[in-house]
């Protein structure tokens, strides 16, 4: 079990602050949500945590290594290498990769023999099974998942969600769950952070974060998600 | 317009810097060529005090950066230094040269914009969405294929097929009007060639775009969907591709230049070249390179008019 | 496979078999007929072409079409190698920024920017002077004429690949700089790299040509055909043949490389068609008279992709349709259709297809332009980049409505501010760049509100929106449709957007409508397997966290991959064998319900 821990971190690019004086807790063994709107600085933030980024001021600290899926599975594979090799290039030196990829692929649900195939042969949904695979390769404590399902067909993203879930409760990793999407963050995550221009307005248990909302922003988002059962009314 | 003012002065930067770099290429080119450059010019014949003579009349026994604040100020004063050749000074030589060099680039780009737009417009226009393979095949084949034949062969061809077989044209010289129609031809037909596939590629990649199918959905007549939606954002495009291939056009002067016997830089940067003429070498390098950042240079400006995006996207 | 491909186009195979050639008469023309080459012969001295001599003699008497033939080799070799040195370091000039520090990169970057500015040819006649005149010389002027412009092409495109996300995954897994560049950039820049080191040899060749033409190039006693030609060339008057033998050469080869390099960039481009298949007939639904009213809607494109399967449906007036699909399942080129927007080569045929009582294709753009609005999924493209806002708002009432330009610019700014757009005539002067989403997103709706429209046809208007944003878009199509009595078609892939705003759903699935019922019932009384399977695999934030999502197995398919049977039959439960042979149609169930399923009520209830 190890933590993810943000402490006072700013991200600058020339005079705009992307990330302003974030400090946050990922618990251990336990999922953060992230939302908020595009340009809120939220994928700046979780690019700080795997040191795609420098962070301008702060520091980030984990126990155990931090890992990434990606938004897009469509560009986060590289298209001449077959995904059995994509995965294993994740593996520390000594593992016996063909057996661990077997198991790995076995572990997002996807057949083991396809471990030869090139990305182009898969769909989306599969991909990004592949690129899940392709972040516990390197035995992470910590998953950091940045909108890993806003590229899917509505009809694929709920079993995504769901690997997703059993996966970090079965390995117990410390999630960083990011998305725009209010229910879906709902859904696998333990506390909620809701981030808007670069700072993080309100974080606290998720029950209590959608129930009882403290921040004037986090009404709004809210009030702003769609409902099924409630008429939008003309403006 | 809030970025026109750091636009202007990043281009001008940018202009300047290249300006200097080239100054200083042209400068150091003296002084990369392995030996002594009076020695190879006046030969290994040439009695050893002439030699020096020379030397210390070019200001080669300075110290280099003396040399080089000498080069930079002679240029200020409009000084390229003396022909080691004929003895008199490289600017003279190239006000004598440099108009008959820019009256062929002008006349030869005026071509093939005349030509390559409406061409490659109406080339656009006519295999839209896959529409008349055959002619575009036709088209695109005959384009690469003119375009493949360097201006200094189609120049001979030229020369050989209308001067030599037919009389129609002289084979050299600028005198009579004449003489114009096969420089002119020989240095346009390429460009005019692959501008037109620009025009037409960039036209047909434009009309897919959502904002045309928006001036679709507003029902606006073919003729303004084209005229004033599709074309002035093919334009941008094919300006940002059709300047290198302008500044391209200065270069091939010097080729055409030498079949046709034109009295222009072309025809005297390689006599200079072979008779190791290095300081006017110097100078007109210098002249073409300047005149090709110029070219660079009005071709951005007039994107920046033509695209309001420009002036941020230059960043 | 790659190779192949170039090969298998006729302008690919003729350029191979040309640079084949070429390559054979390198290897040994000089082999068979060097001797004759070099034969002096002082009693045929500067002869015209001739039966003995092809192309004639030169001032010594030799033969100039074997001299020709011979120079084959020098002329094709100094090209290639000057070609492998250019490339070479323009390779190295263009990835190293990748590995250097940051400052030193600086360095590379902008000095390739300023060289990449100068013609090859001017940079070839510098390094001439430097190198030297003579093959050597030439040789490296021309190298080094190509390298800042491939430099150039490296940087793009390794700067294109290493933004993309697989670039990001491999270093987050611990890939250093050196196996990223070898493994994961250069791979995947490859093969334009390839086609372009094909046309600089090309462009060598020609080059190199005018370097020993012009007298700077090959020295004698070598020579290659650009030294010929230029020997030619001074007695052109004479006799043409000697200088347009060489020149043919030139272009000949020139052309093999170019054409080569141009057939494989083809194919690169090149995509694949999918297989054909038939789609299934379809009898259509009695007409009533509505708005929109739609029979049998079909969209096809060459190739036999049928992405539109005879679609029927009826907007009537003043009315909110919601249309919901996944992706490939042509509930976009349905609204492009009904809008007359489907362009060549895709063809559109419907029994009916009516607007207003009137066949579509017979209604005046007049009427189309003033009665029906379209709103666009991406606000950011949908608006010409070059044209103030307010310009492109004030067109249609300029083109449709005869207003003068003064008239149709204030009718522009009362628009923009019926949407709800601050300052309305600053934003008006504005170009679309400096609007956020949101409010290109009003503007589009402004620009529909210009004409008295009946009908707004909007595609994913808030998919590339914030939520927040989203509803205010969603509000405001609301309220045009109760101040204007206006119907809107709104296409979504999102459900409960659809459950939200409208009086009635449409689901689509595989190019065509597999339930069509009331927005109340739709969360109690669906009935096709897969709008309730999706009901329940969207969280929303009524979802019961505890219990995991509900999964449809498989994917949606492409619209080449739908064969016989339901397109669903492969992802449902209930599927059976008739399921997977024939296709069911939309037929009525109750009063406003319709269906494409062939399962009972009871026997849907179980999975219900």
């Amino acid at each position: 079990m190890s933590e993810l821990v943000f402490t006072n971190v700013t991200v600058r690019f020339g005079h705009h602050t992307a990330v302003d004086d974030v400090s946050l807790t990922v618990p251990a063994g336990q999922v953060m949500g992230l939302v908020g709107e595009s340009g809120s600085g939220k994928s700046t933030l979780a690019a700080t945590a795997v040191g795609l980024r420098k962070p301008t001021s702060g520091h980030i600290r984990a126990d155990g290594k931090v890992q990434m899926v990606f938004q897009d599975p469509y560009s986060s594979l590289d298209p001449r290498m077959s995904i059995g090799n994509s995965i294993a290039e994740a593996m520390p030196r000594g593992t016996d990769k063909k057996a661990e990829v077997a198991r790995l692929l076995e572990l997002v649900n996807l057949d083991p023999g396809r471990a030869t195939a090139l990305p182009a042969r898969l769909s989306g949904g599969q991909r990004q099974r592949v690129a899940l695979a392709r972040a516990l390769a390197g035995h992470p404590r910590v998953v950091i998942a940045d909108e890993i399902t806003s590229a899917l067909d509505v009809s694929v993203q709920g079993a995504v969600l769901n690997l997703v879930r059993d996966l970090q409760r079965q390995l117990g990793l410390s999630m960083l769950f990011i998305s725009h999407n209010l229910a879906v963050v709902r859904y696998v995550s333990d506390r909620i952070a809701v981030m808007k221009a670069g700072r993080i307005v309100e974080e606290g248990p998720a029950g209590q974060v959608l129930e009882d909302p403290q921040h004037e922003y986090t009404r709004e988002l809210l009030a702003a998600a769609p409902r099924r059962h409630t008429r939008l009314e003309a403006s | 317009m809030t970025g026109w003012a750091p636009f202007a002065r990043r281009r001008a930067l940018r202009f300047l810097t290249s300006l200097w770099v080239l100054v200083t290429a042209a400068f150091l080119m003296i002084h990369l060529i392995p030996g002594d450059p009076v020695r190879e010019s006046l030969g290994l014949a040439a009695p050893p005090d002439l030699v020096a003579a020379r030397r210390a009349a070019l200001g080669l026994e300075d110290p280099l950066p003396v040399q080089y604040w000498h080069y930079l100020t002679g240029l200020f004063r409009g000084e390229f230094g003396t022909s080691l050749i004929s003895g008199t000074p490289v600017a003279s030589l190239i006000g004598d040269r440099l108009p008959a060099t820019v009256q062929l680039a002008v006349l030869a780009f005026l071509v093939v914009v005349a030509v390559a737009v409406p061409v490659g417009v109406v080339m656009a226009v006519l295999t839209k969405g896959g529409r008349r393979r055959g002619g575009e095949l036709a088209f695109t084949s005959t384009s690469v294929v003119l375009a493949a034949i360097p201006e200094f062969l189609l120049a001979v061809g030229l020369v050989g097929l209308f001067a030599v077989q037919l009389g129609l044209f002289p084979v050299a010289g600028n005198d009579a009007a004449g003489s114009w129609v096969l420089p002119v031809l020989a240095l346009a037909i390429g460009p005019a060639a692959v501008l037109a596939r620009i025009v037409r590629v960039e036209l047909l990649s434009v009309l897919g775009n959502d904002y045309v199918r928006t001036a679709r959905a507003k029902r606006l007549p073919a003729r303004l969907v084209y005229v004033r939606h599709a074309l002035p954002n093919a334009v941008t495009a094919t300006l940002t591709l059709g300047g290198m291939m302008l500044a391209a056009l200065v270069a091939g002067t010097v080729l055409v230049e030498n079949v046709f016997a034109w009295p222009g830089l072309g025809s005297t940067i390689v006599g200079s070249i072979q008779q190791k003429d290095y300081p006017a070498v110097q100078g007109i390098v210098l002249v073409y390179g300047a005149g090709v950042l110029l070219v660079n240079l009005v071709v951005d400006v007039v994107l920046a008019l033509l695209d309001p995006r420009s002036t941020i996207r230059e960043a | 496979m790659r190779r192949l491909t170039v090969l298998r186009s006729p302008v690919g195979a003729a350029s191979a078999v040309l640079l084949t050639i070429l390559l054979a008469l390198a290897i040994f023309a000089p082999l068979l007929w060097g001797d004759r080459a070099a034969a002096i012969n002082t009693d045929a001295l500067q002869q015209g072409p001739s039966a003995d001599h092809l192309l004639g003699t030169d001032q010594l008497g030799r033969d100039i079409f074997f001299r020709v033939l011979v120079a084959t080799r020098l002329t094709i070799g100094l090209a290639l190698l000057a070609t492998v040195i250019g490339v070479a370091t323009g390779l190295v000039l263009g990835s190293v920024p990748s590995v250097l520090p940051r400052w030193a990169a600086r360095i590379v970057t902008s000095a390739v920017n300023i060289a990449v500015a100068f013609p090859g040819l001017l940079l070839a006649l510098f390094f001439a002077v430097i190198f030297g005149t003579g093959t050597i010389g030439a040789a490296l002027a021309i190298a080094f004429a190509i390298t800042p412009s491939f430099a150039r092409l490296t940087q793009t495109l390794t700067a294109s690949v290493s933004g993309r996300d697989f670039i990001a995954a491999a270093r987050v897994c611990g890939v250093g700089r050196f196996r990223l560049l070898t493994r994961h950039v250069l791979p995947n820049i490859a093969e334009p790299l390839v086609i372009n080191a094909t046309l600089a040899a090309g462009s060598a060749l020609t080059a190199f040509a005018g370097l020993s033409f012009l007298g700077i190039g090959v020295q004698a006693p070598s020579y290659d055909w650009g030294r010929l030609l230029g020997e030619g060339l001074n007695r052109i008057y004479i006799s043409p043949a000697p200088a347009l033998g060489p020149a043919v050469a030139v272009v000949l080869a020139g052309l093999a490389f170019n054409l080569f390099g141009e057939a494989a960039a083809a194919g690169h481009r090149q995509r694949s068609h999918r297989a054909a298949t038939l789609a299934p007939k379809t009898t259509s639904a009695p007409a009533d008279a509505g708005l929109l009213t739609v029979r049998n809607l079909h969209v096809s494109f060459p190739g036999g992709i049928t992405p539109v399967r005879g679609v029927s449906f009826t907007v009537h007036k003043g009315e909110m349709i919601g249309v919901v699909g996944e992706s490939g399942s042509g509930k976009s080129l349905t609204a492009l259709a009904v809008s007359r927007l489907v362009e060549h080569p895709g063809t559109v045929t419907a029994d009916t297809l009516e607007f207003n009582g009137k066949p579509l294709d017979r209604t005046p753009d007049r009427e189309l332009g003033t009665r029906l609005a379209m709103v666009f999924q991406d606000p950011t493209t949908s608006f010409n980049p070059t044209k103030r806002i307010g310009r492109q708002i004030a067109e249609v009432s300029e083109v449709h409505q005869g207003l003068g330009r003064g008239a149709a610019a204030r009718k522009a700014v009362d628009r923009l501010d019926a949407v709800r757009i601050p300052e309305p005539e600053r934003r008006a002067k504005q170009y679309p760049h400096e609007f956020s989403g949101g409010m290109r997103q009003r503007a589009m709706i402004a620009m529909g509100l210009m004409g008295e429209p009946q009908l707004v046809i909007a595609d994913e208007p808030t998919t590339a929106l914030d939520v927040t944003v989203q509803r205010e878009v969603l509000k405001l199509l609301a309220r045009i449709r109760q101040d204007r009595s206006a119907a809107v078609l709104l296409i979504s892939h999102d459900i409960t957007v659809v459950a939200q705003t409208c009086d009635r759903v449409l689901v689509m699935y595989a190019g065509r409508i597999v339930e069509e019922l009331p927005t109340d019932e739709l969360f109690t009384a669906a009935r096709h397997p897969y709008t309730t399977a999706l009901l329940k695999a969207v969280p929303d934030l009524d979802t019961d966290r505890d219990a995991p999502l509900a999964v449809i197995p498989g994917r949606p398919p492409e619209p080449g991959e739908i064969g016989r049977g339901c397109p669903f039959a492969p992802r449902c439960p209930l599927a059976d064998d008739q399921c997977r042979t024939e296709e069911p149609e939309l037929t009525t169930h109750r009063q406003d319900h319709r269906v494409a399923c062939w399962k009972s009520e009871t026997e849907l209830a179980g999975v219900r």
